[in-house]
């Protein structure tokens, strides 16, 4: 009962094929392709669409307000309402911008924020598109990104959108790499690119009941906050939001977007943060696996799902708990703090490959990560930095 | 199937291209640049080279085309206004074309059938490259550690 329970979206999926049965085997091909196209839009449009009510919602909370409450039971059909609104808006296009780059900014950010959800396993099987190097499209597809927000800061012919799209894309490549260096130690561990290897590596209890989750190691529990501060950084959201510093340049890379097109960034925004902790989930939270053996009768998607969301109930947290940080703060604690702590993660996912894996390697790799952290504390001299704050010329 | 796919390919590689070469504001032209490169790196994906493919969209649109676009960016000064036709851009550009083609043409290895390759993973890259091939590998790892710490030399503040 169960087993078919975990399958059934797997076996919805063969029992449509079979209407295809006697269609040549591209035909089959295609229309398989089509429905794990349709079903990851289906969910994952959804998904934002509850997701901006939600964080609403819980920011209403944390902020001692109800958040939207008008529009159906619990404020829940929002989206829909907002959805109307930004369809019949006017769309806006500065006269000096220059059109064509103006309109394809938008489309491209889109497009290559849903491309990064095709390679996770949602589930036993479920994965929409299965490639030997899916953890490296991941990482090639969002990198295309820094290109479409600066074709959305250039085409707009206005300082605030260039300036933005220049803090997005300053913060973007230098946050980048601890967010590839820290999927390295995960990758040399597995010995794998493919995301379902890593996922099976990561099934089975150590010790007969903690889950061979990477995160449970010490080079892997690092590498995830590593990996969990990046993509928060990656993704343009509190505490990292400058690149559309409200207070500071109106909107960023988007102030002369309106109407849909605006509402497409916004879209791409979230499903950027759907895929990051998507991947984050795959690679060191056991992506599908269940944490305990007596729950493995719950579906593998239903687990997955609920990592997800709770990585996401975080982001909206931190959005309504901290404050927005500088842009030279940002830039010197990626290069200073997050670039060797990322490679002291392989040195330490070594140590604990080469000790045995075990307790052993637990103990060794937790040492060499202790090492470098207090060293690093020490020679940023980060007790100094909080003195009291001394002004240079507005005395 | 292959070939319907190569020649779509390779046109909008091509009309690409054209644009890159032809359009008149020069950021245009680097955008279509870019285009150029995705076409490219679906070249690679139909031969099965996937991670080169890969390598290709992540190196050359993630870091390569946001170099150019911001160097246009940063030194642009009415690039428009002087644009006249470049007869020795022609010239060049029909030599090297030229020398290119007799250089294919003149290859031994064009008349043989082509040897079954196996499937080329990205674990037998990786293996590779660490046994064979790890002294040219770390060549390129210092070159390009030197030229970052060159980089930084330059820009650093000098202090009285």
């Amino acid at each position: 009962m169960s087993a078919s329970l975990d399958q059934i979206f797997v076996s919805g999926k063969q029992w449509l094929l079979s209407w295809l049965a006697s269609a040549p085997e591209w035909v089959i091909q295609i229309a398989s392709s089509f429905i794990n196209i349709f079903a990851l839009l289906g969910v994952f449009l959804t998904l934002f669409a509850l997701m901006s009510v939600l964080e609403r919602k819980i920011l209403g909370r944390i902020q001692n307000r109800y958040g939207p409450n008008r529009v159906g039971p619990f404020g829940l059909f929002q989206p829909i309402a907002d959805g109307i609104k930004m369809l019949i808006k006017e769309d806006i296009v500065p006269a000096r911008a220059d059109k064509i780059v103006h309109f394809l900014a938008p489309v491209l950010i889109a497009a290559t924020a849903i491309l990064a959800l095709g390679i996770i396993p949602y589930g036993r099987d479920m994965t929409p598109f299965t490639i030997d190097g899916g953890i490296l499209f991941f990482f090639a597809v969002g990198s295309t990104t820094e290109l479409a927000v600066f074709m959305a800061g250039w085409g707009s012919n206005n300082k605030f959108s260039m300036l933005g799209a220049m803090r997005a894309i300053a913060q973007m490549i230098s946050y980048e790499l601890p967010l590839i260096i820290t999927v390295l130690p995960v990758v040399m561990v597995v010995g794998s690119l493919m995301p379902n290897t890593i996922v099976a590596a990561q099934g089975g209890y150590a010790l007969g009941f903690v889950p061979r989750w990477f995160v449970f190691t010490p080079w892997g529990a690092t590498a995830f906050i590593l990996f969990f501060v990046s993509g928060l950084v990656e993704s343009n959201r509190t505490p990292f939001d400058v690149p559309e510093g409200e207070s500071e340049i109106v909107a960023g890379h988007m102030t002369e977007y309106s109407g849909f097109k605006y509402a497409t960034f916004f879209m791409a925004e979230y499903i950027g943060m759907f895929a990051i902790t998507g991947l984050a989930t795959t690679l060191f939270l056991g992506g599908w696996h269940a944490p305990i053996r007596m729950l493995e009768f719950i579906p593998s998607y239903v687990w997955f799902f609920a990592k997800l969301s709770t990585l996401l109930l975080v982001y909206v947290w931190l959005r309504g708990t901290l404050p927005r940080t500088r842009v030279d703060q940002i830039m010197n604690f990626a290069w200073k703090f997050m670039l060797p702590m990322a490679f002291t993660c392989i040195v330490a996912a070594a140590v604990w490959h080469y000790a045995g894996r075990g307790p052993a390697g637990w103990l060794w790799s937790l040492a060499v990560i202790a090492a470098v952290y207090f060293t690093l504390s020490i020679l940023l001299d980060t007790r100094r930095k909080f003195a009291p704050r001394t002004y240079r010329f507005a005395e | 199937m292959n070939s319907v796919a190569f020649i779509v390919i390779a046109i909008f590689t091509l009309a690409a291209g054209l644009a890159a070469a032809t359009l008149q504001k020069l950021m245009h032209a680097a955008l279509s640049f870019a285009v150029t490169f995705v076409g490219i790196a679906a070249f690679f994906f139909l031969l099965g080279a996937e991670f080169v493919g890969l390598v290709q969209v992540f190196v050359y649109i993630g870091a390569v085309a946001v170099l150019i676009v911001f160097t246009i960016l940063l030194t642009r000064r009415d690039v428009e206004k002087d644009r006249m036709f470049n007869w020795s851009g022609v010239v060049i550009a029909i030599a090297v074309f030229g020398g290119l083609i007799w250089a294919i043409l003149k290859t031994q290895s064009l008349s043989v059938a082509a040897p079954e390759i196996p499937a080329l993973t990205v674990k037998r890259i990786g293996e590779v490259l660490m046994t064979n091939y790890v002294w040219p590998l770390q060549c390129v790892g210092l070159l390009l550690t030197a030229a970052l710490v060159g980089a930084l030399i330059l820009v650093m503040e000098e202090k009285q």
